[in-house]
């Protein structure tokens, strides 16, 4: 036993470095140069990122004496930022994601509703390419368009703080009816691109199954439920991670709809935009360390499910 | 869809006809609405099924034999939508033809104008944001487009750490602007920012990126295409991929040099790509206001940097002038329009709706 060991081992060197002999053989100046731009880019898109990080962690004098991407010293190095961050932010996490978590997937459900009740049946084409133009230009339209009559409705028109008042009654801030509002108002908005990201998906099923399930008499309902329901899993994963990205980024209609940072109801995005400005200038560890405390939600979905982010970006 | 109403009165009108005579003051309001439920409250339940199958099948004849089932499933959210929308855009017009401002609590509807887009006329401020608008619509993707398709051709040269790279390349745009808007800023900064570090390695600078009028705009369109040239990226590359690979064998045969093979061959192909994905950017552009709002922490940005949905956001909800503010908006959603609608036409003749 102990002869074979190094014999395996050294014969695995061996074949690895002709392996790697013929690559470097093969390997082109044409190629090293597409690697070095290659990873020149990748530092360009990393440096504002990476910059940010480390900057996170300095003390002001730190921030000062050593580069902007090098890591802080030993005696620059603090959390203290990262405690205030925290402390300020968190009740602005809660926030986001009370009404992100809910309106993602309220809105993926009804996006997927609504793309099978436009896909699959069979209905005459040109009216169904009219409500699909409408839709799909619903996506496109600059929200300032929508602002000033977004406002009207929810502060004159839908009185929801006074239909919710047995929910005052419990003791919550009535602040939070901005938070529902945001659901509803993100759920509407979020309708037109989830219908079009499952859409590009159902047109691709195969309708063998769902027309024979037709055949035997099956309601429209029934084949959402059995057959095209089961089969959307994988586009339930684009949709969910695309539209819980751009809520959670959003910050126009917290903005018009919450309007104050020091509502007990703001949302991260809005806390964050004023964090860090003071008179006595800016402390920029002070909001590099919050952009990444705010941004951890979208940054975990993105590693984990890059793949399906990349997907919904795409169609 | 005259046809379709006359059509549609033709099959409900026995019925009806016959409770008119049976209550001729209410004909009016039943001639419209009140047909189906008409039906409920006579005695006979017969007739009613009758008349309800008609108007399905006439409906169906015109619309295709699932029209009403499937209305169910995507009426109601195409309705919300419709609202929220096309409601909301309507209303807007409405409102920037008053003179709602201040604490008004609702807009006076009685008096109709187009004062505020006389105003905006005159407005130097709204002819600079509409030109910084164009500006930074066209540079901004321009730009992305060029860097995203350089990148999706060099990652399609069959390269290792493929994933790492892309993924790489698109994380920024995993970010709010809200985010971005910080590291930029730091980038920016005038004392201790990378850009003037770089800079001044090559003997210039330092520049105030954020201060200088003719710079600021450019600075942030800058920003901007680094946080989505890897979204034109991943467009161009699922273009470059749905290309035959006998088309990059051909242009070899013919003994074209690499860079003639895809300027001659290869990019005329991603004709499509490049136009969805120019839609979708001039739109995301279109929405810089989180960026610049967050660039500032407040509604006016850097002087020189200020754009139409910015001034929109700022003229209604710091000046309280909504029905100005409602006027740029209009024009912004005109913008919008002008891109998306031959977008839409184009998709649609392509069957690709």
């Amino acid at each position: 036993m102990s002869d074979t060991e190094p014999r395996t081992d050294g014969g695995a060197t061996a074949t690895t470095t002709a392996r790697l002999r013929r690559k470097i053989d093969r390997l082109t100046v044409e190629d090293v140069g597409l690697y070095v731009v290659l990873t020149l880019a990748a530092a360009f898109y990393l440096v504002p990122i990476e910059s940010g990080l480390v900057t996170s962690f300095k003390t002001g004098t730190a921030i000062i004496e050593t580069a902007p991407f090098a890591p802080p010293g030993p005696s620059g190095l603090t959390f203290e930022k990262w405690r205030t961050a925290i402390d300020v932010l968190l009740r602005g996490m809660g926030n986001s994601l009370l009404y992100a978590v809910p309106a993602t997937v309220i809105s993926a459900f009804v996006g997927s509703i609504t793309a099978y009740g436009l896909t699959i049946p069979t209905w005459k084409k040109s009216y169904k390419a009219l409500v699909l133009m409408l839709i799909i230009a619903g996506i496109f339209i600059p929200y300032q368009a929508v602002l000033v009559p977004l406002t009207q409705f929810w502060s004159q028109w839908a009185q929801l703080t006074e239909v919710l008042s047995f929910v005052w009654a419990l003791g919550i801030n009535d602040d939070y009816v901005g938070i529902i509002e945001l659901v509803i108002t993100h759920v509407a908005y979020g309708i037109p691109i989830c219908t079009l990201l499952f859409r590009t998906y159902y047109k691709t099923m195969s309708d063998e199954m769902i027309e024979s399930a037709r055949l035997d008499g099956a309601t429209l309902r029934r084949v959402y439920r059995r057959i095209v329901l089961p089969l959307s899993g994988p586009m339930f994963a684009v949709v969910l991670i695309y539209q819980f990205t751009q809520i959670w980024n959003d910050l126009l209609f917290t903005l018009v709809i919450v309007s104050t940072e020091s509502s007990p109801a703001a949302p991260v995005v809005l806390i964050l935009a004023g964090l860090g400005t003071s008179m006595e200038g800016q402390d920029f560890a002070l909001r590099m360390a919050g952009a990444f405390f705010a941004a951890l939600p979208t940054l975990a979905v993105y590693i984990f499910f890059g793949e399906e982010f990349a997907e919904g970006v795409a169609a | 869809m005259l046809d379709f109403y006359r059509r549609l009165y033709r099959t409900i009108r026995p019925s009806s006809g016959d409770d008119d005579e049976a209550r001729p003051g209410d004909a009016e309001v039943r001639a419209d609405g009140g047909v189906v439920s008409d039906g409920a409250a006579g005695s006979a339940a017969e007739p009613e099924r009758d008349l309800v199958t008609r108007i399905k099948s006439a409906l169906d004849r015109r619309f295709g034999s699932d029209f009403m089932e499937s209305s169910v499933f995507w009426l109601p959210p195409f309705l919300l939508m419709g609202l929220f929308v096309y409601g909301a855009v309507i209303w807007n017009l409405l409102i920037s033809l008053t003179d709602y401002e201040r604490f008004e609590n609702a807009p006076d509807y009685s008096n109709l104008d187009f004062e505020m887009y006389t105003r905006a006329l005159a407005d130097s401020g709204f002819i600079d944001a509409a030109i910084n608008t164009l500006i930074l619509l066209i540079a901004f993707t321009a730009g992305t487009l060029a860097v995203g398709l350089v990148l999706a051709i060099l990652i399609d040269r069959g390269i290792r750490f493929e994933n790492t790279f892309r993924t790489i390349y698109l994380l920024p745009m995993s970010l709010s602007f809200v985010v971005t808007a910080q590291f930029w800023l730091w980038i920016y900064n005038y004392n201790n920012g990378i850009a003037n570090s770089l800079i001044g390695t090559v003997g210039l600078g330092p520049v105030s990126w954020l201060g200088n009028q003719d710079i600021v705009l450019y600075a942030i369109i800058f920003a901007l295409m680094w946080q989505f040239s890897g979204y034109a990226m991943v467009v161009y590359l699922a273009g470059l991929r749905a290309i035959p690979t006998e088309h990059y064998e051909a242009a070899k045969v013919d003994g074209a040099s690499t860079l003639k093979m895809y300027w001659r061959v290869i990019i005329p192909q991603l004709k499509g790509a490049t136009i969805s994905a120019a839609v979708v950017l001039m739109v995301f552009g279109m929405k810089a206001f989180d960026f610049l709002y967050s660039l500032v922490g407040g509604y006016r940005p850097p002087n020189g940097a200020d754009i139409l949905a910015t001034k929109m956001v700022r003229e209604a909800y710091a000046n309280l002038n909504w029905a100005y503010g409602s006027a740029i908006a209009i024009v912004l959603f005109g913008m919008a329009l002008s891109v998306i609608g031959p977008y839409l036409v184009y998709e649609y003749r392509r069957d690709n709706l």
